[in-house]
């Protein structure tokens, strides 16, 4: 794998603020999805400034392209594109006049039927003779999204591209980067909702207190940090966890009708101890009524992550 | 990629559509002024004046008047250029774009330079339905009033990224240019002024403005032509050094 952005040793303090970014490392493959995820104020749009061209970092290097940016800034930013987290637009352009900048600001030459197909595709064509501040919120965003792929960058920031944005449109969204990873454009979006990355990344990246705390492929993370509860409602109630079952960790109700099962160190292993579990129980002739099993989300495993490091 | 022409032509169109956007403002409006001016000084009260050096009072004031709207009016378009971008926050796009120093001045200043020379082209027209009057030597009036317009759509330009407030950003040509403009000859020779106020106004650097742009209408000047030309080019030179230094060091730019 090519990595297309190479960050080292980032840092980035405010003149009148906290430390926002902390001797990040973070190394970014071409054609990847990768998702930055961490609470408010973590440092995430501080991160994509940094790379952007937005913020100027205190220490640290950034290659992008294989070329570093403090010197070669120009040829790299005219190959990466940047959808900012806050709504900034010119209220009174219309849409197709925006998109059109756009692309000129990138050094290209017009494209209309480029800029027709962009337009087209985040369904904006019908609205492109109107003044922005004439569109939906939603629309507004989709506006960011075309001026930031006007000049068809290789290497793209979202910055929580589908916040405030209804559920429809939102699938919309993962349809739309789907389609744009599919052509090879590789993608950094940072979000609050984990769905999102569970749904779309490849690898996800959790910072906190600008700190990076982990960089993992998402299937991997899920299945070491994953954990599975499965709780078993008994048909007799026990008094107290039967000698046979106290390898497992279980843990008993107060009332003595449930039995619940929390196996951690990733999810496929604790499946596996789940059925074996199981089977243990009909062989010590505990009968149960009822089991439910519930594998923990991305959405879990971060907030562990973010709550044991804080 | 050492110069992006497109990015340049890109900001400097979108600019000037802006203007045009604002039209009745950007353009009606200080012709309207303009005209007022012409009409009570010009043709009201100047029908009453002497001559100047043997030109009418009315011909004599349209420099100074043509400097007066010229500089307020380039100084607040070219501040307001980069200002609102900064304010709405849309001045992400230009600072992760391949633009620079160069293309960035030649988008913002050029197009606020551009809107000044059509202004004065109108005020010059204007003037002529109120005035009988003549153009000493056109070629360099047309030079002094580029190197003017340059120089203060710099000027506005650094005012933009300087001011962290609206205020700030009226405060300047309200508040400094206009009286030290009203102040620099204007509407009068300084000879005519008693000392020591004479000398108080040559410190007015608006003086060598006015009068380096009469000379090229009238051919009479209060002060040494060379200085007025001098020193538009230094303050020219000074304003570019400021934005140089403001994109060198992200100052007020970037976070
Ligand atoms: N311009 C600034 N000046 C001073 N401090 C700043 C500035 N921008 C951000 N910060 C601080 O830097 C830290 C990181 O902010 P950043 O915007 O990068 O967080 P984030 O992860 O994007 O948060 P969110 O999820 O809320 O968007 C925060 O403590 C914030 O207050
Ligand atoms: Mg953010």
């Amino acid at each position: 794998m090519q990595p297309i952005l190479e960050i080292q040793g980032l840092t980035k303090r405010y003149a009148d603020g906290p430390i926002a970014l902390d001797a990040v490392d973070l190394t970014i493959n071409q054609g990847e999805i990768f998702a930055l995820l961490g609470p408010n104020g973590a440092g995430k749009t501080t991160l994509i400034g940094a790379v952007c061209g937005l913020v100027r970092p205190s220490g640290g290097t950034i290659r992008a392209f294989g070329v570093d940016l403090a010197k070669d800034w120009r040829s790299a930013r005219a190959r990466i594109g940047l959808v900012p987290q806050e709504m900034a637009t010119d209220m009174f352009t219309k849409v197709s006049d925006a998109v059109n900048y756009s692309r000129g600001l990138f050094g290209l030459k017009r494209d209309p039927a480029r800029i027709e197909e962009i337009l087209t595709s985040l369904t904006l064509w019908d609205k492109r003779d109107s003044q922005i501040r004439h569109l939906s919120g939603g629309m507004k965003r989709r506006v960011l999204i075309a001026k930031a792929l006007a000049h068809d960058p290789q290497l793209l920031f979202l910055d929580e591209p589908t916040a405030g944005v209804d559920v429809e449109l939102r699938r919309d969204m993962w349809r739309q980067i789907g389609a744009m990873r599919a052509k090879g454009t590789t993608i950094v979006l940072t979000t609050h909702y984990i769905e999102e990355a569970e749904e779309m990344a490849d690898r996800v990246g959790v910072i906190d207190k600008g700190r990076l705390l982990l960089v993992e492929e998402k299937r991997a993370l899920m299945a070491r940090m994953g954990s599975i509860e499965a709780e078993f409602a008994l048909a007799v109630p026990l008094r107290e966890v039967p000698a046979a079952l106290v390898d497992y960790p279980l843990v008993l109700s107060d009332d003595g009708a449930s039995l619940t099962y929390r196996g951690h160190g990733g999810a496929v292993d604790a499946r596996g101890e789940v059925a074996r579990l199981t089977e243990a129980l009909v062989r010590s002739n505990i009968a149960f009524t009822a089991l439910d099993t519930r594998q923990s989300s991305l959405e879990d495993i971060f907030v562990d992550l973010v709550e044991q490091k804080a | 990629m050492s110069f992006n022409p497109r990015g340049a032509f890109a900001i400097f169109s979108f600019e000037l559509m802006r203007a045009f956007r604002t039209f009745f403002q950007s353009i009606f409006a200080p012709v309207m002024t303009t005209s007022l001016y012409f009409i009570v000084f010009g043709a009201a009260i100047g029908s009453k004046m002497t001559q100047i050096g043997g030109v009418s009072y009315g011909a004599y004031i349209i420099p100074g008047l043509l400097l007066l709207t010229l500089l307020g009016e380039t100084t607040s378009n070219a501040s307001f250029g980069i200002y609102m971008p900064r304010f709405t926050g849309t001045i992400y796009e230009l600072l992760s774009a391949p633009v620079g120093v160069a293309e960035t001045l030649i988008g913002f200043v050029g197009a606020a330079a551009a809107k000044s020379l059509i202004l004065a082209a109108i005020i010059l027209v204007t003037a002529s339905f109120f005035v009988d009057y003549h153009i000493a030597h056109p070629l360099l009036a047309l030079l002094y009033i580029v190197l003017v317009a340059a120089a203060f759509a710099l000027f506005g330009f650094a005012l933009g990224v300087w001011a962290d407030g609206f205020e700030k950003l009226g405060i300047v040509p309200m508040l400094i240019l206009q009286p030290l403009t009203f102040l620099g000859g204007t509407f009068y020779s300084i000879t005519m002024l008693p000392q020591p106020w004479r000398s108080i106004a040559l410190a007015n650097p608006i003086v060598y403005l006015v009068n380096g742009l009469r000379w090229t209408f009238t051919g009479q000047s209060d002060v040494n032509i060379w200085i007025s030309f001098a020193l538009t080019i230094a303050f020219l030179a000074l304003c570019a050094g400021v934005i140089a230094w403001m994109f060198k060091t992200g100052w007020r730019l970037r976070s």
